[in-house]
């Protein structure tokens, strides 16, 4: 479903992310692991097109995407949730909701993204920007899933959110996964979430993809020394 | 500066001036609306924007011209045509710029100031060498001339309330396309977070096509309606950039209903001071206050509160 082949990215003339190479497959919850700075968010970008790959491809279903602007790759399947959540604070939950809608040419949200978000539903005329951190974190998968993707990206979705909520958002993503079959990439810094959502585990190092492991049969104390400080 | 009138007397006056001042309040909204929701988008700080309410003036002028050449009994509704005419013309070249010139620019914030401002040098100059240098004054047909006799020192002129109640269509057109249609959320988006816009999957580069010619079109309308208030002349839209400007800021770029609120304080205070003092004394007062605001409330008159 997603192929990355030898992707690089850089800022300006410093290269933060170099040949990097993985697979997804459909219907596959994949985290990437790996201390602050060592180009998971930068890999997020790269996949949706903030940033422009330096080289490179990003293959959707087989088709490289990886020239196109965002929105472009977003009518290609992929949807994007970024760090810190960035959901458009002046508008209401119902229209950022809408916001991904575009793409896709329809006017009604998908019952089914209230069925996995009810406090949405009840929040639906407020003001994105009045919601707590986890409501946010809600309304930014809720606007990716609009979009109606065959590939989501979630970049530190437990960043600033209380633990409680965090295993709920474990949940959710879990359930999406089962309910449409779609593959999900995760950048994290949280080990509990990590193993308590992924199928795969891949480990970030100065932009490099260093270790692979799947799920079961995961050496913990191994991900642990590369995510300490 | 009182001295001098009776009571009743100034109460007539400002009761006329606050009229003729709302006029030029409905100048100000329609070329206000514009100049906020593009620098409001795109950042861009479109200097060119009074040459297109002149493109709109002078379109009206044609198509008042065209009416009397050969339609003649068709005179008293041409007025609606122009409006039309005005709106495509300013919005037809306001795409075509934002494609040929704009859309090359986005990176370079500022230098889309000089670019415009070059635009708005070519245009001027195009207008004189295609309508000549003289001013031009639009014919009125007959029902919107003369004015309504409210009390014996009060009349209202019948253009005026027409200009009036065109203003208020307009923003509520505009309004609802705001904050009703696709369109409008994929502004209200882009403005909020462009990147993040583009994300969600919002062409970005086609809202901002769109919006600039939008927002050029409403400054034709504005063109329309100023023939009544002033004569058509090349330069005539540079006098009206400032002040708009000062509208806009005023305002908060990002917010109608502070557009429309800092258009009625500008104009209020311009057309009820400048009957007292002059002209310019009138500008230095509406700039001091505007001035003593800005430094009380920086981001604008309405700026909505949200969390972070």
């Amino acid at each position: 479903m997603l192929d990355v082949h030898n992707l690089s990215a850089a800022y300006g003339q410093s290269e933060v992310l170099h040949n990097v190479d993985f697979s997804v497959a459909p219907g596959e919850i994949v985290a990437v692991v790996g201390r602050n700075g060592m180009g998971k968010s930068t890999l997020m970008k790269s996949l949706i097109g903030i940033i422009p790959p330096r080289s490179g491809e990003v293959k959707v279903d087989g088709t490289d995407v990886s020239t196109l602007a965002s929105h472009a790759r977003v009518a290609r399947g992929l949807a994007y949730v970024p760090q810190g959540r960035q959901i458009f604070g002046t508008m209401t939950v119902r229209e950022n909701i809408e916001t991904g809608l575009v793409v896709t040419g329809k006017t009604l949200i998908p019952h089914e993204i209230f069925v996995l978000f009810p406090i949405l539903k009840e929040f639906e005329k407020r003001r994105g920007g009045n919601l707590s951190g986890g409501q946010q974190q809600q309304l930014a998968i809720a606007r990716a899933l609009a979009s109606d993707p065959k590939i989501l990206l979630l970049d530190e979705p437990t960043e600033g959110i209380q633990p409680s909520i965090i295993k709920d958002i474990a949940r959710v993503l879990r359930q999406i996964r089962d309910m449409t079959n779609m593959c999900i990439v995760v950048c994290e810094q949280v080990l509990s979430f990590v193993l308590d959502v992924a199928d795969r585990i891949l480990v970030m190092e100065n932009g490099r993809i260093v270790h692979s492991a799947m799920r079961e049969g995961v050496d913990e104390a191994a991900i642990a020394r590369f995510l300490a400080v | 500066m009182f001295m001098g009138y009776s009571l009743g007397e100034i109460g007539s006056i400002f009761a006329m001036q606050a009229f003729a001042g709302l006029i030029l309040f409905s100048v100000f909204v329609l070329m206000a609306l514009g100049l906020a929701i593009i620098f409001g988008q795109m950042g861009v700080i479109n200097m060119a924007h009074g040459e297109f309410m002149i493109l709109g003036a002078y379109m009206t002028f044609l198509t008042s011209h065209l009416f009397q050449t050969y339609a003649p009994q068709a005179f008293a509704g041409y007025f609606f045509v122009a409006m039309l005419v005005a709106f495509v013309a300013s919005g037809a070249i306001g795409l075509a710029v934002e494609w040929l010139l704009i859309k090359r620019l986005y990176k370079r914030p500022l230098d889309t100031l000089l670019a415009t401002w070059g635009l708005s040098l070519i245009m001027q100059q195009a207008f004189r060498s295609i309508f000549g240098a003289r001013e031009v004054g639009v014919q009125l047909p007959d029902w919107m001339m003369g004015s309504l006799q409210v009390t014996d020192t009060i009349e209202v002129q019948i253009n005026g309330l027409f200009v009036m109640t065109l203003t208020l269509m307009i923003t509520a057109v505009v309004a609802l396309l705001l904050f009703r249609s696709r369109w409008g959320l994929q502004v209200r988006a882009v403005v909020a977070n462009r990147v993040m816009a583009d994300a969600a999957g919002i062409d970005t580069r086609r809202i901002d096509r769109l919006t600039f010619g939008l927002g050029c079109g409403i400054a034709g309308i504005a063109g329309s309606a100023f023939t009544m208030i002033g004569s058509t002349s090349p330069t005539a839209g540079q006098a009206y950039i400032v002040d708009t400007f000062l509208v806009v800021v005023f305002g908060g770029a990002q917010s109608l209903l502070g557009t429309i609120a800092s258009a009625f304080t500008i104009s209020q205070s311009q057309s009820t001071l400048e009957f007292f003092l002059t002209g310019s004394m009138a500008k230095v007062t509406t700039l001091l206050i505007v001035i003593g605001l800005l430094m009380l409330r920086p981001q604008g008159l309405f700026v909505l509160k949200v969390r972070k």
